[in-house]
């Protein structure tokens, strides 16, 4: 089991859950964020006064999924994630050491 | 302002005001049988005096086209000396039109939606979401208080004569004492005595009000409170009856042994220049807020303040088109000098935005639109409509350079540009007005001032500018440092870190739920 952390452009979420919907993802886990990388922040002014902001929104999308689909992921959440202009996030991909569905107990792959 | 001259007759005035207002349940009984026997035609008193005389069908004629052309209703009635027979009257005199008291109560409550809420809003909108709520009480603590000193002291302060001084009225509307729904004669023809102050009330509650932009976020709410009601006695009052009272000093349309003699239609050195320079002086002394120029301090809600600037645009029109002081022509030309103003200003300072930052802003067209009704505002009626688009250019231009370079340049902590918007817009208005005020717009510049307009106009609102800011200036700098003395200025920096809403008011704008 692999845990996929995706941050991506907020715009983008729609695209990315469809497409991960297509390959047979039945869950993720969703968060807006903040953040800066390369794309760095952007000036904001309001009369005479200029601020920088440096944390750009963003959102996080989490997925836990069994080994075999984790390329399909990848694949799938870059293709519809892309812009091709900087910013447009990255994908990190976690080892899982267990599941646990709450409600049945279930553990492991079954579980996820 | 539509004022009246040459006219006594508030002294004189209708029978029936001065007995409604028995010190004693025995003068009222005397007031009323008084009444009685003055006005019952059945009164069967023996005949002392011969019956008043019966005004002619000309003269009650005369009275109502008094009315449309919201001139004296007791023309008609004087004789050739001037005089008007004892005893002779017509329906139309001492009675308030009703078009005109209309308009006027209209403009009253356009005034004070400027305050309550387009002023708190426009202004609460530019602050951090930790102080919103400060913004609100402080506008809604002044309209409280500032009601309560206009009703016992301001009221006669300004618009009084009594002390027969050209600097401050006098003391006989204390306590609004015989402001009853007769026209006052020496302001108006055609509008309720009550109407008029509550009319001018509403300005005297947006003038400190404009002052808190440029303290916003860091003064205690009960200095601000102790600072204003020192602040109205020593300069709203005198300012204002200097300008607007019928004997004032600066009163050029009205009063001709005024003194200075300029004109300011609707409030551009009594509101505008007094509260901006007050402001300035005031954030001086006050010193900047904690992280100024470090941390971010951007407005928490462009869309509060965006609402709160068309309130503020729609309320001028009471403002502007009201201080005409009924429904004239008058009024209607002030009306359309303040839209073109206000539009023009407003899309100039965005073009402004656009050529040289890439971006017309919110703030920036909002900014644009108050600064185009603040200039306009003392030539409202006195100019025509392409002096009101050229003020509308000056209007973008000016304050813009104020309030990006100039405040950049001095790095005072203007936090709302209280003094770029308002003082700067205010002289500017007061000085473009001697430039652009013709007899056109205003027949009323025909008479005391007909050697002036179109001359020596600005020399004269040079002087006004020059008094007025003077005062502002002198008066803040003595009573900021009484209140910082008595009960000091500031909040704690633990209370302006974590904000006033939730420190000084026991409550937050925005709770998470």
């Amino acid at each position: 089991m692999k845990l996929i952390i995706a941050i991506i452009k907020p715009f983008k979420l729609e695209e990315v859950k469809t497409a991960l919907s297509e390959i047979g993802v039945e869950g993720m886990t969703v968060t807006e964020v903040k953040g800066f990388g390369r794309q760095k922040g952007h000036t904001e002014i309001y009369r005479g006064s200029e601020y920088t902001v440096d944390f750009l929104p963003k959102v996080k999308v989490e997925i836990v999924v069994t080994d075999a689909l984790v390329p399909k992921v990848i694949e799938a959440v870059v293709k519809a994630a892309k812009t091709g202009k900087i910013g447009d996030g990255k994908v990190f991909v976690v080892p899982v050491e267990e599941t646990v569905r709450i409600r049945t107990d279930e553990r492991g792959e079954s579980a996820v | 302002m539509k004022l009246v001259h040459g006219t006594d007759f508030a002294d004189s005035g209708p029978v029936p005001i001065k007995l409604t207002l028995p010190k004693t349940c025995r003068i009222a009984a005397c007031a009323i049988l008084a009444f009685f026997a003055t006005f019952s035609a059945r009164a069967e008193e023996p005949a002392a005096m011969p019956p008043p005389p019966a005004p002619t069908l000309e003269q009650r004629v005369a009275g109502l086209e008094a009315y449309l052309n919201n001139a004296d209703p007791t023309g008609a009635l004087k004789d050739k000396a001037g005089n008007i027979p004892a005893g002779l009257t017509t329906a139309s005199v001492g009675v308030a039109g009703p078009g005109h008291n209309a308009w006027m109560m209209t403009s009253a409550a356009l005034v004070l939606f400027m305050t309550l809420p387009g002023l708190a809003l426009f202004y609460g909108g530019l602050v951090r979401r930790k102080n919103v709520l400060s913004v609100l009480a402080q506008c809604l603590g002044i309209s409280g208080l500032v009601t309560i000193l206009w009703w016992s002291f301001g009221y006669s302060l300004v618009f009084g004569k009594s002390f027969g001084s050209s600097l401050l009225g006098g003391s006989e509307f204390f306590f609004l004492n015989g402001v009853t729904s007769a026209p006052n004669t020496d302001y108006a023809y055609w509008v309720s005595h009550n109407v008029f102050a509550m009319y001018q009330l509403m300005f005297a509650i947006i003038t400190p009000g404009l002052i808190v932009g440029a303290i916003a976020e860091r003064m205690k709410f009960t200095s601000i409170m102790l600072f204003v009601v020192l602040w109205m006695f020593v300069v709203y009052f005198p300012l204002a009856h200097m300008v607007w009272g019928v004997n004032g000093f600066m009163n050029g349309v009205w009063n001709s042994a005024a003194g200075i003699k300029a004109i300011d239609f609707a409030g551009g050195t009594v509101v505008h220049m007094s509260s901006g320079w007050s402001a300035l002086i005031l954030c001086l002394i006050l010193g900047k807020r904690i992280g100024f120029g470090k941390e971010k301090m951007a407005p928490h809600s462009m869309v509060l303040c965006m609402v709160g600037t068309g309130m503020l645009w729609v309320g001028w029109y009471g403002f502007n088109a009201g201080s005409a002081v009924g429904a004239d022509g008058i009024a209607a030309n002030a009306f359309t000098t303040t839209t073109l103003a206000a539009a023009t200003a407003a899309f100039v300072w965005g073009l402004i935005e656009l050529i040289f930052r890439k971006h017309a802003s919110i703030l920036g067209f909002c900014s644009g639109a108050v600064g185009g009704l603040v200039v306009i505002t003392p030539a409202a009626g006195f100019v025509n409509s392409t002096g009101a688009v050229i003020i509308g250019v000056f209007a973008a231009v000016v304050p813009y350079i104020f309030v990006t370079k100039v405040k950049a340049k001095f790095g005072y902590d203007d936090a709302l540009d209280t003094f770029g918007v308002h003082a700067v817009g205010g002289t500017l208005g007061a000085l473009l007005t001697g430039f652009l005020a013709t007899h056109d717009a205003n027949a009323n510049l025909g008479t005391n001032l007909k050697d002036v307009v179109g001359h020596t106009l600005w020399l004269e609102q040079l002087k006004a500018i020059g008094l007025t800011l003077s005062l502002s200036v002198l008066a803040t700098v003595i009573l900021a440092y009484i209140v910082k003395a008595v009960i000091g200025l500031r909040p704690t920096a633990e209370v302006e870190r974590m904000g006033l809403d939730i420190n000084e008011h026991g409550e937050e704008g925005y709770v998470e739920s």
